[in-house]
Parts: C-alpha cells; structure tokens; sequence
C-alpha cells in the first residue's frame, strides 16, 4: 500500500498461511497497522483518531439511549428525561453523548483547518478530501437530526427553522419541505424519520470512514512540511518514515487520554454548558422561543446563511437576473450550502505548487484569517440579526468567500514560496538540531 | 396554522432583524452561594428538605413536578427522607389512576412509585426542570464566559426571582391603565410597558411583569431545623431543591467526573512516558543527550 516501498505481511505459521490463501484478511490488517507514515508529523495529526473514536463512542452511547428512548411526540421528551432519572448510569451516557456531538465537531474543525494549512487536499489527495467533505455534511446532517429527538422547544424550532430552508427552493420548495417533513409542519412524522436517519447515518459514516482511510493510505500521509516521501527504495522510504504502529499509535493514544480528559471534565462538572436551556422545556408549538439559536457547531454556516439579506446589492442583482427566482431567502440558503461546496473545491482553486503553508510566507497570513473569520462567523451567529451584527456577518461571510474564490487561485501567481526541504528527514533533523541549541548542527540541503 | 408559524419564524431569523434581540432584557440576577457549586459541590441534604418544605407548602399549590416521584425524595443524596416520612408525605397527594373504578379511573393517593402531580394551574409551569431551563448568566456579548465561570445559574435565576418583587417604577406608575401581574426585576419575559421604553425602544428599567404574584415573603413557614425562614433564606432553600428535582444525579456524576478525569490523567501520563521512550531513538536530541 500506499506506493511507498515497504516490506508487507508474510504469513508466518501454518495456519496464517491457510487462512491468507483463502482471505488475507491478516494482510490488510497488518499492512493498515505498519503503513510507512512520515516522522515529522506534529500534534496536529491527531485528530483523525479522536475522530474515529469519537464515532465508535456516539455510536455506542447511542445504541444503548435507543434502548429507553421513545419515538413519540407525546413521549420523546419525558423518555429522555427517563434515561436521566432511572435508567443505571444514563445520566453519564446521554451527557457522553450530547457532549460527544461536540466533541466531535470540535475535533473536525481542527482536523479540516489542519488540512487547508498543510494543504492536504492538494493533488494527489483530492479524493480523501472530497470524502471527508461528505462526511463533514453527513455529520451535520446527523448532529441536526439528534437534537430534533430529545423534543424540547429548541428541538422543536430548530427543526421549523432549518426544514424551512428548503421551504426556500423556488418553484418546488414548499412541496419538496412538505416532503421532508412527512407532513405540512412539524410533527410525528418528521420525528419518526429523523430517529430513523438519525440511527443510520452513523453507519454510512462508519464506511466512509475506511474510504477515507483507505484513499489516504493509497496516497501515503501529508505532512508539514508538504514535501512527499521518496519512493526511490525501501531505504530511502524508511529515512523518512516510521510504520504506523506503534509510533503514531502511542503518540495519538496520548493525545487522546488528554482530549477525554477535558471531555470528561465537561461532561463531569458542566454537562449543559454547550447547550441551550431552553431544550430543557417541552416542546410546544404554539410558543416559539424570542431567540431561536442552533447549536455552536453550525452558528458560522447560520451566520453566512443570514448574511445576505434582500438589501445587500449582491442579492439584488441576482434577484434581478434572475427575475426574483432567487430571492433573499434562497440566496442566503445557497451561500450556506456554497460555503461548504467552495471548500470542497479548495484542490482545484488553490494555483500553487507548494502544499505547506510553512513555505508559504504571504499564505500564512490569509489563512490566520480565515481562522479568525471562522470564529468571528461562529460569535456572530449568535448574535441578533441588526446593526452591527449584520454588518460583521456579511463582511466575514464575504472573506469566507473570498478566501477560496479570489486569494487561494491569486497567491498561486502572486506569491513567491520559500526554499522547501529536500526531504522529510533533512526538515526531521534540522528540527531536533534546532531545538538542542548545541554544538552539533545539521545541515539543511535545502538552504 | 403550524406552517404559518414555522415560515414566520423562518422569516424572523433569516431575513428580518430585532425581533429576537427584543428579548435580551436586563435581568438582576444575584449570584448566590450554593453548596452544589463546583467540581466538589454536592447537595446539601438540610437545604434541600427545608427546600421540600417550601415547595410542599406554598408553590405546590400551583406548580407541579410531574418528573420527579416520590421514591426519590429518599435518594441519599438528595432530600434523604427516611423510608417512612416518605410513604406517609407521598400519601398527601392525590393522583389519578386509570385502573381503578372499573377502567373508569379515579383518584387515589400517592405511592413511593407515583410522581407529583402535574400543575393545578394553566399558566403555572412544571418546575421539575426549572433549574436547567432557565440561565442565569449570560453573555458576555454571546461569548460565554460568563456561563463558564459561574454556571448556567438556574438555581441563582429562581431564587433572585423570588426575592426580585419590587416596587412598580415611576415610569409605569404614570399609566393610565396600569401593567397587568407584578413587577420583577429578574424576570425577562414578561409584559413590558412602552412608557418604560426610551426612543430606541431599549428598556430604562430591567425585569418586567411576571403574571405570579409574591409568592414568598418572609416567616411564610418553619424550618423544623430551626433555620430562620428569611426571605432570602426560603428563595435558596427552594430553589436548591428545584436544582436537585432538575439535576438528581448531580453528585454521582461529579464523582464520575472526578474519577474519570483522574484515571485519564494517570493513563496520560504513562502514555506520555511511553511515547517518549518510543521514540527517543529517532530523535537527535535525546540521542545527543545520551
């Protein structure tokens, strides 16, 4: 795998050499454990594995909340309140699994800002990160479908609010949320159906999961330096390389006891922190809370969505050419969607040769940006939509866009890239060189 | 009517601005001492059943806590009310049950098995889980700060709450028809009247008319440990209880908490001693050292 050289799986005993004959299951197994991975990745490529087990965790938590919870408008939320009160342990188990949404969002905004920084999307791994594009949307998909179960009033709203999206499709949009929702509002219906996709969603995340996996192990690792590991002969590959196994492994297992620390820790002393007190009232349709708020993961894709109001002229002029097809409302349900989708296009935008944004003096600094943009974009989408919320939400959606449509194409051309390592193990060396201030020094080839 | 609604709403947020900013009124929300606060706090057992006792005798006449059954007022800890002071309190309450009289169904009174019933009065909330739908803190600005270092503040929200009566405002009292329900200065929700209002249509006095009247003021019962029924002291008692109805596995999950957060700590550091070892080897830097 993976087209570094590499010594693969032989079986040894007798019996592994019986079952390989027939399935070589221990192969493939064995050939994921040892992958040749690039020694200088740095604490930035955990997230992956807190990713994984994060999933296996929701999955599991969720398997057993199944086992009490009541798909029934009359029934959800009392059933929830059930697990809190009587079921053994389900107070722990329901927090693990509110909080571990979070966590999980969490962990995927760094996992996908540690991507567009060392530019792991670029050629050849456009697939992995098309794949992980889908299961970003599959996991939103599935976060919003679980806060509709417990029932409460945001729940409730929540739900109003976001089928009513599509409600904004022109021509079709009424009939296509009528759809959705099994019904002409909210109801036993849409509840019914959200906890079934709810359970399945998970699952197909699970596969994508070993796609993902699988294209990236085709490809071989990114690392920060961007520079590719040398394929030119088993030696060459092993100066650059470490296997999977146990190196990476111990690393990220580390880094994952720290990370279920502070989850613990959350889960433990401020289990509602993240959530909204009003979730903790009833649903009831007839009282729409006054501040209707989505949970934080998806606040900096609701503020884009709310950016773009009928007296932007952006929206005006579409709105005129298209003869008020595309409205306000449907303009700003298209950026919402277009925000993720220009990100899935990053391989194609991005003009420059170089992956690493560590080379990449004028880069560096529009990325730094784009952080600040997110985080900004996440704040304002919480904040009432008036003076100067609105103000702020529409310039950050601007860069958001920006950033991918006008800067990653221009600094392809503009930008002139620093001298890169020659090899991964001339960037290893320097940077532990570096570090012991001593009298040895390593030269780097590149300089 | 329901789709009416949820495009309303739709339009409320996407499109329009203010509406929902309206309700960011200015509360007074003391920040009270509980003994729950905190990694370490627990339940005070005294508390929570002179807590009971307010409950029991001035807001169960409207409110109900149709989530919490009487079984669990022996909870170690929570209220801990022995076995048989349990029985005989949940006998008070009559609750409907729809096996008896032939399938008819008739009242009865309550078992350890039973929950409270549910509230006497329309308008008058459940306040089973009153303590976690309601915060105390906010902000600041939507960052949530606040929220991290004081908690969300359902128990401090109930008692300023109750000890939030005050006198009307001048700008009120200039009305020609007076505001309905009572002023509160905790209370966000409410009716508000646009004398009170400055030309911006922001609020010149915080809280706002709440339709439930003092319920608390003072000396309303006796504590039979002798605690002196304050005011003050009634609105914490009570509304610890609440925390206690909203959250009754607090305790056992801050010990979760602590116990796993010491394990993983302990499993980090082994990690971290093993990670190292691993990789000493293939780093220059402890290789000059050795």
């Amino acid at each position: 795998m993976a087209g570094i050289p590499h010594d693969h799986y032989e079986p040894s005993s007798n019996g592994e050499k019986w079952l390989h004959k027939r399935l070589p299951i221990l192969g493939i197994a064995y050939d994921t454990l040892m992958i040749p991975t690039p020694k200088n990745l740095n604490w930035m490529w955990i997230w992956g594995i807190v990713l994984t087990f994060t999933l296996v965790l929701q999955i599991v938590t969720g398997i057993v909340l199944v086992m009490h919870y009541v798909p029934h408008v009359d029934m959800a939320f009392e059933s929830v309140e059930h697990i809190m009160r009587n079921v053994n342990g389900g107070h722990m188990i329901r927090y693990f699994h509110s909080n571990g949404a979070s966590l999980f969002f969490i962990a995927v905004y760094l996992h996908i800002f540690r991507s567009l920084y060392y530019g792991n999307y670029k050629a050849p791994r456009e697939v992995t990160w098309i794949i992980g594009m889908l299961m970003y949307l599959l996991m939103m998909g599935t976060a919003f479908m679980g806060y509709v179960l417990p029932w409460g009033q945001m729940s409730f709203h929540g739900t109003a609010v976001i089928t009513g999206l599509f409600g904004a499709v022109p021509f079709v949009g009424e009939a296509l949320q009528t759809w959705l929702l099994g019904a002409s509002a909210v109801g036993q219906p849409a509840l019914n159906r959200f906890f079934s996709l709810h359970y399945l969603m998970p699952f197909i995340l699970l596969g994508l999961t070993i796609v993902h996996i699988w294209a990236f192990h085709t490809t071989g690792n990114n690392n920060p330096t961007g520079v590719e590991v040398r394929r030119t002969s088993k030696e060459d590959a092993a100066k650059d390389t470490l296997p999977f196994w146990p190196y990476f492994v111990i690393k990220d297992l580390f880094a994952l006891a720290i990370i279920l620390a502070v989850f613990m820790a959350i889960v433990g002393f401020m289990p509602n922190y993240l959530g909204h007190p009003d979730n903790y009232i009833p649903a009831n349709p007839l009282a729409t809370p006054s501040h209707i708020v989505p949970e934080w993961y998806f606040l900096p894709f609701y503020a884009i969505l709310r950016a773009f109001t009928a007296d932007v002229w952006v929206v005006q002029i579409v709105n005129f050419l298209t003869f008020g097809i595309i409205d306000a409302k449907f303009f700003g349900v298209l950026a919402m969607f277009g925000a993720i989708a220009v990100m899935a296009l990053a391989p194609w935008l991005d003009t420059s040769t170089v992956r690493s944004g560590r080379y990449r003096p004028m880069f560096k600094w529009w990325f730094a940006l784009l952080v600040v943009d997110f985080i900004v974009l996440m704040w304002v989408g919480a904040q009432a939509a008036e003076f100067p919320y609105d103000w702020i939400s529409l310039i950050a959606s601007t860069y958001w866009f920006a950033y991918f449509l006008v800067i990653l194409p221009l600094l392809g051309v503009l930008e002139k890239p620093l001298p890169l390592p020659e090899t991964i193990e001339a960037d290893y060396a320097a940077h532990y060189a570096s570090k012991t201030g001593g009298t040895k020094t390593i030269v780097n080839p590149a300089e | 009517m329901f789709r009416k609604l949820s495009l309303t709403t739709m339009t409320a947020l996407a499109l329009s601005a203010g509406a929902a900013h309206a309700a960011s009124v200015e509360v007074e929300i003391t920040d009270y001492a509980f003994p729950f606060e905190g990694p370490f706090g627990s339940y005070d057992t005294n508390q929570l059943q002179r807590g009971l006792k307010v409950y029991t005798e001035i807001c169960s006449a409207c409110h109900g806590l149709e989530l919490v059954a009487f079984r669990t007022l022996s909870d170690e800890k929570g209220p801990a009310l022995p076995e048989e002071q349990m029985r005989a309190y949940a006998e008070n309450f009559e609750v409907f049950d729809q096996a008896l009289d032939d399938g008819f169904g008739d009242f009865r009174p309550a078992t350890p098995a039973d929950r409270y019933p549910e509230s006497s009065l329309a308008n008058a909330p459940d306040l089973s889980l009153m303590a976690k739908s309601r915060a105390g803190f906010h902000g600041p600005y939507g960052t949530g700060i606040s929220q991290l270092i004081n908690g969300m503040g359902g128990a401090e929200y109930i008692a300023s709450l109750l000890t939030g009566y005050e006198e009307e405002p001048e700008c009120a009292l200039e009305m020609e028809t007076p505001m309905d329900g009572y002023y509160n200065v905790a209370f966000a929700n409410g009716g508000f009247p646009e004398a009170c209002k400055d030309d911006h249509g922001h609020h010149t006095v915080p809280g706002s008319w709440i339709a439930m009247a003092p319920p608390l003021y003072g000396d309303d019962l006796d504590y039979d440990d002798g605690t002196e029924a304050t005011l003050e002291q009634s609105a914490q008692d009570v509304a610890a209880f609440l925390m206690w109805t909203a959250e009754p596995k607090m305790t056992a999950r801050k010990q979760a908490g602590m116990t796993g957060v010491l394990f993983l700590s302990l499993l980090a550091v082994l990690l971290y001693l093993t990670n190292k070892k691993l990789w000493a080897p293939h780093k220059p830097k402890y290789k000059d050292e050795a």
